[in-house]
């Protein structure tokens, strides 16, 4: 059998690298994924165990007179050719002199010297004895090499910039020193431990409040008979909610309703010291926020189950409550592990609800960015608490795709045989329902106090409606917000839902080496959450890619910006292209090549149409997602642009939560305007109108 | 306009590996087949499913690449060509229409494809549905046709790029059983009228012998036989060809004489075959005969038991036992002759030219 993997694998590469459009599209893709995800996050794991050392070199020996250099070995160099290292004198005491190459690889002037040949004046950075930072013009230190009569006029203009002698001048010179410092000191630091600890409680209680919720919600609809349509209606409306609203519209309708000020609170209960800040705020708004998810999920697997199995075991004698624990719980349990699992990522990764409602209830998402942000710039410690973070959503991300996915697909798969008996005995339906109601009523209150909080003159005080939160808003920078974030967000869409169909079709219809690099890669990005990939963007690209200034220019422009939506937005969009095209007979695209159309032809006049429902509401899920996006883009944003998120970060930071719910106000207007736009394309575009339901 | 662009298609010595999914252990999909298809003609893979024929196909059409041999069409060797640059077109089973596109889209594809100007595609196209009797149908979409239409649409978007080779993967499986055949006829109607060369894979038999040109039986990746329809139905070289193409009896006996033909001594009777493998006096071989070669009657060339009669329409059907075999019989218009019942006895007989030794 030693044919095998000869002539086949020959020339099937041979029939792969025959299509350059494909090779190309894959090599691309490659490097992007790895420039802008694997990239950011090895940074982070480097730049936890790598401590950066800066030491101060004293210039006066690159400036002196009397110049002496050095070679590799510390002699002194006889001859001008071999003159490469200088030996610098830190006047920091205890630091003993050291030998710096010039011009060599890695040198002192290495890159100025190429740089100079570009016609740009450059400058040495330096800093005085004082911690002044001062530049020298490297054009002279460089002509002082050669021509010593101009070494004065170098010497003049040191003293001329800032009155300072040379010899007070230093070289900052950065020692790479290998650490595992880091952990050990984040983990002996009470902050971390008491976020880490914070965290795992915050998602532990989420996870099962969600669960527990979201199977309440998704037995009441799939087993329980439901008369009124309203009912009906307000559930899909609460399944909805979360996929449209910014993530912290509930953080600010907890304090505007429960907080200090707030309306049930204060004017209906008449409680004056209430205090939502904390654990219990924190729970109760992401409880609220991701219930709806797990609800979507277990209906799906609820409605797979055979209803004869549960009707064999009502047979033979068991009460409805029995058949629930003994026979539903059980076929659902790693569906149930799998929904847990995915609301605990969520809530460990969130970063806007602890941040605003959080109060002193520091999680390891929002203590990463105080490292940074704060007064301590401690990026170290940041990166290492980045990597504890990222390892922990990356287990349980592992654990829930690659064990328990496969669990609830094996023991739930197909479909049910029969349409379900309704419940219809009314101890179990009233109490059900009317606390799934109760809740969902709840949850819609909460919606809508919040264009309330914006149009309230004085939340707690004066309910008189006005109009001056928005008109602060506008006056404030509301327009460039909206104008910025809807602009960057516009661009990232279509660039995420064209990426993410190609890598669907790569994944599903190709076979290539590196495949399933390109389909765990994208899906990685599920798994970080956005302050860990904040943090790596900043270590990444703040001096160019591995420090050697390429790609520095994306840093702090709204490029970097557009490129963290994409990256974020790009798993869901993945998933969904993936599962539209396992639909799709393979041989309707074999059939286009096998008429002569190339990879490229084929993906955009066959593959591309035929999925273009997920291809659109990709568009609109990666345009809602950024435009709501805070937690990586709060890390990277200028003063240079302004998005509504980081805004209402800041006016709820501020206590301004008029301001706030005015731009919330507005952003939730935006995306659900936005589905209701992706809504109406598809019904007159989509797919489903041309192909009808296919044999 | 086919007579320059048919080609022929050269097989030499190919064989494709795959692994087995749960075991691990490869296995030869196709092993060392070798074919020489003229052009113009009609061939048709058949084997059982697993034989090997769907691979050799796409092999042709390039989707998969063999692991040894190399395969020609018009002379050139294509192995490395993607299936964009092959100048194959295939059928598909599923028919594979473009669902977002109508019918005029779909068969204008290849043609687009080709930078074909406008009007000559305008012209193709309708000339082509109307040759598949689907003038008109032009603006529909792919969903409102029928499972034949759907099918003559397939057919109408690989013809109209005149390949130099039509490549058809089961293109019938999907349609019921009468529309299978009035298919079958008009694909070799078009086929004829166009001279086009056409490689046909199919598992059943009777389309096979129908449409085809030459067949060529497969199993396990080897060709078993390869003939018209008439040798392959007549003169199998294998009880698994003969078998697989029919119903077959296989009556067991010695060779005695090789005059003119075999003469092979069943039960102590002696049996006339017209052909044969070649045995020597003595051996041990099986007399295969199809049951409709088959008579019964009172007196005859064996006797025999009759143990199962059936009325079946068009004919009687007979399980009757000769020594230990079981002999199928098909009694054709069995209106006006005896019909026997089960535990009569009585004798049959068959002409020797439908009688092969194998």
């Amino acid at each position: 059998m030693t044919a095998r993997g000869r002539q086949s694998a020959r020339l099937d590469r041979r029939k792969f690298f025959g299509d350059p459009v494909l090779v190309g599209t894959i090599i691309l893709l490659t490097l992007f994924l790895c420039l802008f995800i694997l990239y950011p996050l090895a940074t982070l794991l480097l730049d936890s165990v790598l401590v950066r050392q800066t030491q101060l070199y004293s210039v006066t020996a690159l400036l002196q007179e009397e110049k002496t250099y050095y070679r590799a070995d510390g002699q002194v160099a006889d001859k001008d050719g071999d003159a490469i290292f200088a030996l610098l004198s830190s006047p920091v005491e205890g630091l003993e002199d050291k030998l710096v190459p010039l011009y060599a690889k890695g040198g002192l002037f290495s890159r100025q010297a190429t740089l100079k040949e570009a016609g740009n004046p450059l400058f040495l950075k330096v800093v005085n004895s004082r911690d002044r930072t001062v530049y020298l013009s490297v054009d002279d230190l460089l002509t002082v090499q050669s021509v010593p009569a101009t070494y004065r006029a170098n010497s003049r203009l040191i003293k001329k910039m800032d009155g300072i002698e040379p010899e007070d001048v230093c070289i900052q010179l950065n020692a790479n020193q290998w650490t595992l410092d880091a952990f050990p000191r984040i983990f002996k630091d009470y902050t971390f431990n008491r976020a880490l600890r914070n965290t795992l409680l915050l998602g532990a209680i989420t996870g099962f409040g969600s669960l527990l919720i979201g199977l309440l919600f998704a037995y009441v609809d799939v087993y329980v008979h439901i008369r009124s349509r309203f009912a009906k209606k307000l559930f899909d409306v609460v399944s909805m909610l979360p996929v449209v609203s910014p993530p912290f519209v509930l953080s600010l309708s907890m304090i505007l309703l429960f907080g200090r000020g707030g309306l049930i609170t204060r004017k209906l209960l008449g409680i004056y010291d209430s205090d939502i800040y904390g654990l219990w705020g924190i729970v109760i708004v992401q409880t609220l926020t991701f219930f709806p998810v797990v609800y979507l999920m277990l209906k799906g697997l609820l409605k797979n189950i055979d209803p004869s199995m549960e009707e064999a075991a009502r047979d033979m004698g068991a009460s409805r409550w029995k058949v629930f624990m003994t026979v539903t719980l059980p076929l659902m349990l790693p569906g149930l592990g799998n929904a847990f699992l995915v609301t605990f990522i969520e809530s460990v990764a969130d970063f806007a609800n602890p941040m605003i409602i959080g109060g002193s209830f520091d999680t390891l998402a929002t203590t990463i960015y105080l490292r940074i942000t704060g007064g301590t710039y401690d990026i170290n410690g940041a990166s290492a608490m980045a990597v504890v973070l990222l390892a922990l959503t990356l287990c349980l991300f592992l654990i829930q795709k690659y064990i328990l996915e496969a669990k609830t697909a094996a023991t739930l798969t197909g479909k049910a045989s029969r349409v379900r008996m309704l419940i219809e005995d009314r101890s179990v339906r009233y109490p059900l329902s009317l606390f799934c109601v109760l809740v969902s009523i709840f949850v819609v209150l909460m919606y809508i106090a919040v264009p309330f909080g914006a149009l309230f003159k004085l939340w707690g005080r004066d309910y008189s409606l006005s109009t001056k939160w928005f008109a602060q808003m506008f006056r404030e920078g509301g327009w460039k917000a909206f104008k910025d974030s809807f602009m960057l967000s516009l661009i990232a869409s279509p660039v995420t839902a064209l990426l993410s169909m190609i890598i669907s079709y790569l994944v599903v219809k190709r076979k290539f080496h590196g495949k399933g690099f390109i389909e765990f890669v994208s899906m990685l990005a599920m798994a970080v959450p956005g302050t860990v990939l904040g943090v790596g963007f900043i270590r990444g690209f703040a001096g160019g890619v591995f420090r050697t200034g390429f790609l520095q220019s994306i840093y702090g422009t709204g490029l970097i910006l557009v490129i963290v939506f994409v990256v974020r937005s790009l798993p869901v969009g993945t998933r969904s292209g993936i599962s539209a095209l396992r639909q799709i007979d393979k041989s309707i695209e074999e059939s286009a090549y096998d008429l002569g159309a190339g990879s490229g032809k084929v993906f955009t006049s066959v593959t591309l149409p035929l999925i273009k429902d997920s291809f659109l509401s990709g568009l609109v899920t990666t345009f809602v997602r950024s435009i709501t996006a805070i937690s990586a883009v709060i890390l990277l944003v200028t003063p240079r642009y302004l998005l509504i998120t980081c805004r209402i970060n800041e006016y709820a930071e501020k206590g301004e939560y008029g301001v706030a719910c005015a731009y919330a106000t507005v952003l939730i207007a935006i995306t659900y305007a936005a589905i209701l736009i992706m809504n109406a394309v598809i019904r007159r575009f989509g797919t489903s109108r041309t192909t009808g339901e296919t044999k | 306009m086919a007579e320059k662009k048919k080609k022929g298609v050269r097989l030499e010595h190919i064989s494709k590996i795959y692994q087995d999914p749960k075991t691990h252990v490869d296995f030869y999909a196709v092993n060392d087949v070798s074919l020489d298809i003229a052009p113009g003609s009609f061939i048709t893979l058949l084997g059982p499913s697993g034989c090997g024929k769907t691979t050799t196909l796409r092999m042709i059409a390039g989707f998969e690449s063999p692991d040894a041999g190399e395969i020609y069409l018009g002379g050139e060797p294509i192995n490395a060509l993607t299936p964009n640059k092959r100048d194959t077109a295939m059928v598909f089973q599923s028919y594979a229409l473009f669902p977002h596109y109508n019918v005029f889209d779909n068969v204008a594809y290849g043609l687009k494809l080709r930078k074909v100007p406008k009007d000559e595609i305008q012209k193709r196209v309708s000339d082509i549905l109307k040759l598949v009797e689907l003038g008109g149908m032009e603006a529909r979409m792919t969903n409102q046709l029928s499972g034949g239409q759907q099918q003559r649409v397939a057919l109408a978007r690989a013809l109209v790029v005149e390949p130099g080779v039509l490549l058809f993967d089961e293109p019938l499986s999907n349609l019921d059983a009468k529309l299978r055949v009035q298919m079958r006829t008009e694909i070799r109607r078009i086929q004829q009228i166009l001279g086009i060369t056409a490689i046909y894979v199919t598992h059943d038999q009777s389309e096979a012998m129908s449409i085809s040109d030459q067949i060529i039986l497969m199993r396990q990746g080897v060709v078993a036989q390869m003939g018209t329809p008439t040798e392959i139905y007549y003169h199998p070289n294998s009880e698994f060809v003969a078998d697989f193409i029919g119903e077959c009896n296989f009556l067991e006996g010695v060779v005695e004489g090789k005059k003119d033909g075999f003469q092979v001594n069943v039960d102590g009777h002696l049996v006339d075959c017209a052909t044969g493998r070649d045995t020597a006096a003595g051996e041990k071989c099986k007399v295969v005969v199809r049951p409709e070669a088959i008579t019964i009657a009172d007196t005859g060339l064996l006797p025999c038991k009759v143990e199962l009669s059936c009325f079946m329409g068009s004919y009687q059907n007979y399980h009757v036992r000769v020594g230990n075999t079981l002999v199928k019989i098909a009694d054709n218009c069995p209106v006006n002759k005896k019909v026997y019942n089960v535990g009569d006895s009585a004798f049959i007989s068959f002409d020797r030219a439908c009688a092969h030794l194998l």
